[in-house]
């Protein structure tokens, strides 16, 4: 008796050994046709909105106050703003990007004015960059918005960045993957390549040959090969990770390239890949020469945005929380495309500062 | 006292090693020891030898260990030669054909793909050797050459996959990569590429064949086990002198779902369902990239996809970007 009661508790036990268990409640959407397997299936408590740093205080504008551009010297981007905003959006930033550091990690504390820290030139061209975001990019950031926390988080870096792969030992079977089989965060530690990102999301006419698919059901003119093929693959894998979603978020699995079978969803993640690729060509690869090497990655180039840099594991950054609407001076460019291009952001030294104030 | 046990053998028979009937070629290449191995006794024959290896098998082996050999020693280098990175990311290692660039040149830089063109070649000569070996190997000892066309049959799949196909597309950039993830992610690829695989019918009856050959082993194996303490494991007997063993896994069959095989056809059933796995399963592959393009496409286009309500998402590449 006592051996067959050990053997019928060795079966009960043998399959709970081998089960991922994950005990938290758990919600179960079907968001597509039945029968496709279109559902998400997630712990109901990773869903709730995310803590966002509150506005550093109430912001009241003095009627008839003077422009942030009447009151300082040198103000490229915001001058436009009230002085009282200013103040209100230069206080934020600080909480959002260098906490620790405070004004003095852009200004120099003697004379705010001088550009010769690099780090306030480029604050000026990520200022630019969010304004145009929301701005110009409803068609993936809607009007939730961003704003500085919805990447740096408080790191004066955004934690999710990346950079150009290092080109590995051409020529030789020594050290060299062939671009893939390489378990690291770029590929989801699987053994796709891990240079999708730096491919289709480098600039904004990058995302061109993520389609892999034919339009056509018999051969035309479409030479993607299947070993091509897996760059797509290991970017969808990238936005999946990124967003905490599966395939089934945007498409139905029956067909992946049909849209008329995709979620809505899908539309906004098109848009994405498109500003993702767009923000590092408009405004962080040109940031090349004003940071230091220390800002720099193997290969030269500045850490850069990928769909993590914001979304951070949630199809809604932070939970869809929606910070912008507390600061107007970021929901859109404030100067003509014009006078964007001739924002400075190369550090220049004091000594020319006082000259061209 | 002796139990008769079906799962495993408990009762060996240890006496003079059966050394085989003499054959034409018989003194030639087969080994002339024979010995006994108690545990391989207890799921299966104990005796071990004599073995035949002939020419056929020796250059198949040497030709095997060669395709093993660059395989593995690619593996190693990718991780610099590093016997710890190696075991540890093993399952994430692979040797990669060529890429496109290449088209279906033999003539590639060994470390470009020119290394998997060779351990292709190796492991396919290795393969085949074994199959002619299984063939004359049969009829040495006056059998039917069942095995050798079944085990031809994933010899077709695997050449498919690794030479015919890429030869017919015109691009190693087809073949399937020597790794373990890296062969699963090809799997993927090509689905996603060609327009959903599962919409390839000849891949769907390939899994027919496949799940029924498992389904087929497993009633045949349990029906003989069953009727084991009836002598049921002597089939061949109870197929020409019907006993007991015989009537009562036909009867069962037929008490469970009206119709039963015979002893004899349920072995036709299973060869052909597991000869038929491969053969169709290597003319789906055959068939994608060369004459359909898009599975799903075709299978929309012959009523043999689901069309589901359109969800009114257009693709947007016909809008300006960003507005």
């Amino acid at each position: 008796m006592g051996k067959i009661k050990l053997h019928h508790i060795a079966l009960l036990a043998a399959p709970l050994a081998l089960t991922a268990c994950e005990l938290a409640p758990k919600t179960t959407e079907q968001d597509g046709f039945r029968g496709t397997g279109m559902n998400a299936v997630y712990v109901t408590d990773s869903r709730v909105p995310g803590d966002v740093p509150p506005p550093p205080y109430e912001l009241v504008v003095a009627e008839d106050g003077p422009l942030a551009s009447e009151v300082y010297e040198n103000v490229q981007v915001l001058g436009n703003l009230s002085a009282d905003e200013f103040n209100y959006l230069m206080a934020a930033i600080t909480e959002w990007v260098a906490p620790e550091q405070g004004c003095n990690y852009c200004h120099n504390p003697a004379n705010m004015a001088s550009d010769e820290l690099y780090t306030k030139g480029v604050a000026r061209s990520m200022l630019l960059m969010t304004q145009d975001v929301n701005q110009n990019w409803q068609s993936h950031v809607a009007q939730t918005g961003v704003t500085c926390w919805t990447c740096h988080r408080g790191n004066n870096i955004p934690q999710e960045v990346w950079t150009l792969p290092e080109p590995e030992n051409a020529g030789s079977i020594a050290n060299n993957r062939r671009g893939q089989n390489t378990p690291i965060a770029a590929n989801g530690y699987s053994s796709l390549p891990y240079g999708a990102v730096a491919r289709y999301l480098l600039d904004g006419s990058s995302a061109e040959g993520i389609r892999v698919a034919s339009t056509g059901m018999h051969p035309g003119d479409n030479a993607t090969t299947t070993m091509e093929t897996e760059a797509t693959y290991s970017l969808m894998m990238h936005m999946s990770q990124s967003l905490g979603v599966n395939c089934t978020f945007c498409h139905n699995t029956q067909a992946f390239s049909s849209w008329s079978n995709s979620t809505p969803q899908r539309t906004t993640a098109w848009h994405g890949i498109r500003m993702a690729g767009n923000i590092n060509e408009t405004y962080i690869t040109p940031l090349t020469d004003v940071f230091p090497a220390n800002r720099l990655g193997p290969m030269g180039d500045p850490y850069k945005v990928n769909c993590t840099t914001c979304h951070q594991g949630l199809n809604l950054p932070m939970g869809g929380a929606r910070m912008v609407a507390d600061y107007p001076g970021l929901q859109r460019l404030l100067i003509s495309n014009d006078a964007s291009d001739a924002v400075e952001v190369e550090a220049v030294p004091a000594t020319e500062m006082t000259d061209t104030n | 006292m002796a139990q008769y046990q079906n799962i495993f053998t408990q009762v060996q028979l240890t006496a003079t090693p059966e050394m085989g009937i003499p054959t034409a070629d018989s003194g030639r290449s087969r080994t002339t020891r024979a010995t006994f191995n108690h545990w391989l006794g207890l799921i299966g024959q104990a005796q071990i030898g004599p073995v035949y290896l002939g020419w056929c098998g020796v250059l198949s082996l040497v030709l095997g260990l060669l395709a093993f050999e660059i395989i593995g020693f690619n593996m190693l280098a990718s991780v610099g030669w590093d016997p710890v990175q190696f075991v540890r990311q093993l399952f994430w290692l692979s040797l990669e054909p060529p890429g496109p660039e290449y088209g279906f040149s033999p003539f590639v830089p060994l470390a470009e793909g020119g290394w998997f063109i060779l351990a292709g070649a190796c492991f396919s000569l290795s393969v085949i050797l074994w199959w002619v070996r299984t063939y004359r190997r049969a009829s040495a000892l006056g059998m039917g050459k069942h095995v050798s066309w079944a085990f031809a049959s994933a010899i077709f799949l695997m050449l498919v996959l690794g030479f015919i196909r890429p030869m017919l597309m015109g691009s190693w950039a087809e073949a399937v990569p020597y790794g373990v993830f890296p062969h699963l992610d090809w799997t993927a690829a090509f689905s996603i590429r060609y327009g959903n695989l599962f919409y390839n019918p000849f891949h769907a009856l390939s899994i027919v064949f496949l799940y029924g050959s498992t389904l087929l082993f497993a009633m045949h194996g349990a029906t003989i086990l069953a009727v084991g303490r009836y002598g049921g494991e002597r089939e061949i007997e109870q197929i020409t002198d019907r006993g007991t063993a015989s009537e009562r896994a036909a009867l069962f069959w037929r008490w469970t779902m009206g119709w039963n095989a015979t002893m004899e056809s349920v072995h036709r059933w299973a060869w052909w369902f597991a000869v038929l796995t491969t053969l169709t399963g290597g003319i789906g592959i055959l068939l994608t990239g060369t004459v359909v393009d898009n599975w799903y496409l075709w299978a929309q286009e012959h009523g043999y996809a689901p069309a589901y309500p359109d969800t009114g998402v257009v693709d947007p590449a016909a809008a300006p970007v960003g507005e």
